[in-house]
Formats: C-alpha cells, structure tokens, sequence
C-alpha cells in the first residue's frame, strides 16, 4: 500500500505548512489540497460513499475560509504564537502519544478487522431491507435515529448562524434611535 | 511496526491540529487546527475498518459476491453523519470569526480582552 | 464581488456556467435517486445540489439565484424535508414501530422501486441539507456588506 503512504505524508506536510504559514490565503489552499488528498485515501480504502460525501463538504468549506479572509485588508498575516498554549499543547501531545502506546497494543492490526459487531450487516442487508447498497441501509434502516440527530444538528447550526449574523441590523436601529433622542 | 504504522501517521496529524488549536494567536489559524483535527478522527475510523483485498460495501445483480469479501460498513455509516456535523460547527465558528472582526478590527485573539456593551 | 459596479465574473466563466450548471443538477439528482443501488445518497446529494446554485450565484454576482431562492423560501424548503422525514418516521408507528420500512415487501432488489421508504427518505434529507447548506451560504456571503465597526 505504497500509494496510503505517499498520500498520508503529502497530508503531513500540507498541515505543516497550513499552520506555519504567515498568508492566510495559503493557509486556507493548503487545507484544500489535505481535504483532496483524504478523498482520494478513501478511495483507496474501498469507501466510495464516503470520498463523495468529502469531497463535496470540502469544497463548500473552502469556498467560506476564503470568505472570511479575503474580503480583509490587513488580516492577510497572521500574528505568532502563543507561549504559555505552545507549553501546554506539546505537554498534552506527549500524554497523548505515551497513552496511544498502551492503546495501539489492544487494536487490531491495520488490515485485519475484528468485525464482531458488524458482520450481521453484510450478510443480512438484501433480506432486511431490500437495498443493495449496505451503506445506506444502515443509516436509513438499521440506524436512522443517527440520520434524525443529524438532521436536528445541521438545523441548529444553519438557526446559530442566522443569529449570530443578524444583531448587526438591530443595533444601528438602536443607535439612530438615540441619536434622533 | 508495520502493522500499526498507518495509525501513527494518523495521529501525528491529529496532534498537529491540536497543537494549532492551543498555540495560534489568529481566529483563522485556530478554526484550520479544528478542520484539521476533524479530518483526522475521520480518517482514524475508515482505516480500523479496511480489511486486506475486500472490497466495496455493494452488491450486484449480475455477479455472486460473497458478504465476507467486503470491507466493514459500519464505520462508514458513522463517518458520513460525523463529515456533515463537521461542515456545520466549522461554519458557525466562521460566523463568529466575521462577528469578531466587524466588533474589534483584529483577527488577534490576545487583543480580544474588552467587554464592550 | 469586491467590486460592486461589476457583477460576475469574466465571459468565460458566465458561458461555461451556463453550459454546466444544469448538467449538475442533473448529476445531483442522480445520486440521489439511486442512493440505494449505487454509492451516494442523501447527504452527497443535496450538497451537490446546493454546490449548482453556488455556481450560478457566485459566476453571476451577487443575487443572480437569490431571485430564485430568496432566504424565505430557502427555509420553508428545509422545513418541508424536515417534517418529510418526520412523518414518515411517525406513519412507522402503526406498523410496527418508530421509522419501522414499511413499505418494503419482499420485492425485487436492484431496482430502481425497491427497499422501501429509503429512497424517500435520500429524497428528504437531500431537500434538508442543500437548503440548509444554500442557506449558510446566502448568510455569510451574499447578504453580508458591513465593515469593521471600530474605526
């Protein structure tokens, strides 16, 4: 699986550079190209349903990052680090990395799953359900309250997002009111 | 080493965001260490789920395909809801993130520090 | 759109989208037709659905789909595929349960009228999530013209 490989790096170094980089806009193109990369790493991986679905969030996520840094006239740079949040996050990432070692040895080997769970799914999808598709069968049958909390989130984001943005009409409403007082 | 090493690599990206979430004075830099580590999660759960020459989650009319030869669906079904809730959280933190530039002129979370009424 | 008495793009990209974007749709509606047969379903779908009139607005300037789908009609749209999943989930219960597949019946699998209520369901949650999505994007980029409020 040489080609996992390669991409898996190309995503390294692109977050590398997404992070590092004093451009903004850079930034945001570099954090395409690893969501480009993912995509086709999923296709590798035999999860067709799922490349689609990533590919296409991808590029809407991409169209607003430009979004907020384009329309900006001095916020093309970026301002440095913080020292005391540095300290703690390699802190942190040691934590985590001592804690993978314990956990790795507990894991199934890459390539080899266990599949207690999910065996039922293959074998019983066209007889359950009627659709060939097992993906789909199993967040639209076996799993839909998912699919429902889902669509609850997105509803929820989509009312933050209208809220969030609306207060700017309302205060120069209040503003000229006071100044016509 | 070689069995495990796919999943190393995948959490060396994952610490990459959180460190960009903890250590970055930019909104922008801190909301790209978000996206980063959400792809991370999602590329952590399709590898568990591969298994070696399988293939697809699909069956055919016109071909036999035996349920053991595929790869395991579960984790795909998770990983799908989990890529559209991400899309959501990262557009309302890109909302706050115009909000606060239209408040403070400044992209700078360390000159953030006034309560304005 | 940084420069108001422009809108659009060049003529090279408002000819292209005007060749493409209904082959988009068209695309669009595949996948989520045959959500149960082929790879794709609901989710992929109303976003690519969302990502045609993207296209249209963002080659055309400003609101050159937002006649077409102002922010009013945009969230009816969602609701409907909203309260779409909701009912069927709701006529589940008289037969057998919470989002119980009721119309499923031992039938032909592969085709295109098969499996239930699950390519009714693709069809509300498509609605769904292109309108939300369609929606995100009117907030955040069409309808926003303010500048920095500390001068």
């Amino acid at each position: 699986m040489i080609e996992l490989y390669v991409l898996l790096g190309l995503m390294i170094a692109g977050a590398v550079i997404a992070i590092e980089v004093k451009n903004l806009l850079s930034a945001v193109v570099a954090v395409g190209i690893i969501g480009l990369a993912l995509s086709i790493i999923f296709l590798l991986l035999k999860a067709p349903d799922v490349a689609l679905t990533q590919i296409v969030v991808e590029i809407v996520a991409v169209i607003l990052l430009i979004r907020a840094t384009l329309h900006r006239e001095i916020a093309l740079k970026s301002c440095g680090t913080r020292p005391f949040g540095a300290f703690m996050g390699i802190l942190f990432i040691g934590l985590a990395a001592v804690a993978a070692i314990v956990t790795f040895n507990s894991l199934a080997p890459f390539g080899a799953p266990l599949m207690t769970v999910s065996e039922f799914y293959p074998i019983n999808a066209i007889a359950g359900t009627g659709a060939i598709n097992v993906v789909s069968s199993i967040i639209l049958d076996y799993r839909a309250y998912d699919t429902l909390g889902e669509a609850t989130v997105l509803f929820t984001a989509v009312i933050g997002v209208l809220t969030v943005m609306r207060s700017v009409g309302k205060k120069k409403e209040e503003d000229l009111q006071e100044k016509n007082e | 080493m070689n069995a495990y090493m796919p999943y190393v690599l995948c959490m060396i990206l994952f610490s990459i965001g959180v460190y960009a979430i903890l250590a970055k004075r930019n909104i922008i830099k801190i909301i790209l260490g978000v996206v980063i580590a959400e792809y991370a999660v999602n590329l952590f759960l399709v590898l568990v789920a591969y298994k070696v020459g399988g293939r697809s989650a699909i069956f055919s009319e016109t071909q036999v395909i035996l349920p053991e030869s595929m790869v395991d669906p579960l984790p795909h079904a998770l990983v799908l809801t989990s890529i559209v809730i991400g899309l959501a959280t990262t557009a309302f933190l890109i909302a706050l993130a115009i909000r606060l530039y239209g408040k403070y002129g400044t992209f700078d979370i360390t000159r953030m520090r006034e309560l304005r009424g | 759109m940084s420069k108001e008495h422009d809108p659009g793009m060049t003529v090279i990209v408002k000819t292209v989208t005007r060749l493409t974007v209904g082959l988009i749709l068209l695309y669009g509606i595949y996948i989520i037709l045959h959500g149960h047969l082929t790879p794709g379903g609901g989710f992929a779908g109303g976003v690519i659905i969302a990502l045609a009139f993207i296209n249209l607005d963002l080659a055309f300037g400003g609101s050159a789909s937002a006649k077409i789908f102002s922010k009013g009609k945009t969230g009816v749209v969602e609701a409907l595929g909203a309260v779409m999943f909701l009912s069927l989930a709701l006529i589940g219960l008289k037969y057998g349960g919470f989002l119980d597949n009721f119309l499923y019946s031992d039938g032909n699998p592969g085709q295109l009228v098969s499996a239930g209520i699950i390519p009714l369901e693709n069809i509300a949650i498509s609605l769904k999530v292109g309108a939300g999505l369609f929606g995100i994007f009117l907030t955040l980029i069409i309808l926003q013209k303010f500048e920095s409020e500390k001068k």
